[in-house]
Parts: structure tokens; sequence; C-alpha cells
């Protein structure tokens, strides 16, 4: 088998994980990500966590207003829709 | 009128085109219920992005409390030109730059230049996903840049736990403020990478960057926690 481009280590292909879930590589790069990918556990176990985390990121719950917060808000709309 | 409950919007759904075309409209009604006043409508949408809008202003000044005074400046901007909202952006895109722009000027009274590097060049400083020392050295002559310690499959069980999620939003306190609003959008309020571009004026490559970096670190968080105390 010839190889015609250079093959990707494990510390590079780290770097374009994101870039490979946003659909954002070229197609050869893609290529070589899976490539690369397919075979080599460490970096499946890789993308496989940062899918998890993705998945975990978005359970978190947003941040609420402080009841003061929200009760100044609330104020404020009050006096704006009575002027 | 029926409004979208916060919880669709909460959970980091991501949308597809014909769902956000129906959000659009939902948008569209919401600014209707507002100009007439309706509480409810205004609630909500303080609901939908003040978690948002708080990590975004924080981009731009410097403490946690100046942010929620901006914050609290821009809902009222947003009241008070409602009426001249004409929809030719989106809604949430308006609010973020009426946010943007007080932020800066903020910002820019208290002598702050930092904030907007961090936006437009995040690559000047490089920042590994994965430390160096996880790898074989580059130059290895059989095994270049090969992992040395390779991750390990997480604990399903573990994963779950309530703990898991609290440790996750702490680590995702602790990222730069550039990196924190991007996965704050994206990931936990489920927002498309254009509309995080809109909103923070950031090039894609730029929204990417800072996302990889967001996302790495809150891994290696979650990694050095699922190895401790097993």
């Amino acid at each position: 088998m010839t190889e015609t481009v250079e093959k990707l280590s494990c510390q590079e292909l780290v770097e374009l994980v994101t870039d490979y879930l946003e659909d954002a590589l070229s197609p050869e790069e893609k290529a070589r990500f899976e490539a690369h990918i397919e075979p080599c556990e460490g970096c499946r176990t890789y993308l496989h966590q940062i899918k998890t985390t993705i998945e975990l990121v978005g359970r978190v719950t947003p941040e609420d207003l402080t009841p003061d917060a929200e009760a100044t808000l609330l104020g404020a709309f009050r006096n704006w829709h009575s002027r | 009128m029926a409004f979208m409950s916060p919880q669709s919007l909460a959970l980091g759904t991501r949308y597809s085109r014909g769902v956000e075309h129906a959000l659009q409209l939902e948008e569209m009604q919401l600014v209707e219920a507002l100009r007439h006043g309706d509480e409810r409508a205004f609630e909500e949408l303080i609901r939908m992005y003040q978690a948002g809008l708080l990590r975004v202003a924080q981009i731009y000044v410097s403490s946690r409390p100046v942010a929620e005074e901006v914050v609290q400046e821009t809902w009222l901007a947003v009241l008070n030109g409602i009426d001249r909202f004409e929809g030719r952006s989106s809604l949430k895109t308006w609010i973020f730059r009426i946010l943007a722009n007080r932020a800066k000027t903020r910002a820019e009274r208290e002598g702050r230049t930092i904030p907007f590097s961090a936006l437009r060049n995040p690559e000047g400083v490089p920042e590994p996903a994965v430390d160096a020392d996880r790898f074989q050295d580059p130059e290895h002559p059989r095994f270049p840049g090969q992992w040395a310690s390779p991750p390990t499959d997480w604990p399903e069980e573990r994963l779950l736990g309530e703990e898991t999620l609290q440790l996750i939003a702490a680590a995702i306190e602790t990222l730069p403020p550039a990196q924190r609003a991007v996965i704050t959008l994206r990931d936990v309020q489920g927002w498309s990478a254009e509309e995080v571009r809109n909103a923070l004026e950031l090039t894609e490559t730029n929204q990417r960057v800072l996302l990889h970096r967001a996302r790495s670190k809150v891994r290696r968080a979650l990694e050095e926690y699922l190895s401790e105390s097993q």
C-alpha cells in the first residue's frame, strides 16, 4: 500500500475533534481523521468522551436570575408598560 | 397565546431548520405580546436569554456585578426599543447586539481592551486539548505523537449523577470568559454555530477554536474527577 499523505498522530487528532464534529474538515482531512480513528482505540475513546462531555454539558441547567434581580426587572417592566 | 416552555430551550436541544423557523414565528408572537405589555412574555424572554447574556457580558467587563448591571441595562433597552424592532434579524441576535454594544461601552470606560483579543485572536496563545505528556514525543522514532497514556472508558453509572453535573457547571465557570460564553450558548443553550457567531461577532474559525478549547477542558475536568475516588 502506498502512502501519499502523511498519517495523523494521536496528538494531532485530538486537536481536530471539534472540526470533525462541526463538519468543518475538508474531505481529505476527514478521510485522514477516519482512517486514523478506525483502528485506534485511544482516539476512539477520546472522541466518545468528547461526545459524552457535550451531552452532559447539555444537561446543565442554565443559571437563573436571582429573585432580587427578577423583581427589579419586573418592576421596570411595569413602569415601562404604564409609561 | 402558546409560549414554548422554558425547559424546551434549556436542555441543549439542537433544532432542525424547520423547528428553527417555527421558533422564529414564536419569537414574533413574543414580540407582539411584549408590545402589549404581557408580563409573562417578558419573563419568558428573561428565562431564555438571561444566562447567555450574563456570559457574554462577562467577556467584556471585569466583574460579575458589572456584568449583571450591563444585562439589566440591556433588558431596559430591549423594552424601550421593542416598538422599533422590525424582525430583520432574529430577536435573539438583536438582544445580544444591544448587550454587546453596552458591554463594550462599559469596558471602554473601564479601560479594558484585553477581552477583544480573546474573541479576535484566540489562537494567539496555543492551548493543547490534551497535555503533551500524555503522548509519546512527536520525534519518537516509532510512535511519534501516539498516546502514551490513552484515555480509558468512563464508568457510565457515575456519569449520570448529580455530582457530575455540578462538576461540569464548576468547570465551565472556571473557563476564560470567551470560551465560557461559547460553550454556554452552544452546548448548554443549544444554539447553532451561526447564532453564536452572530451574537458574538466571531469568525467561523474563532467560534470553533473557543468551543474546542472549552469542550477539551471540560472533558479534562471530567476525566480527573472520574479517575479519582474510584
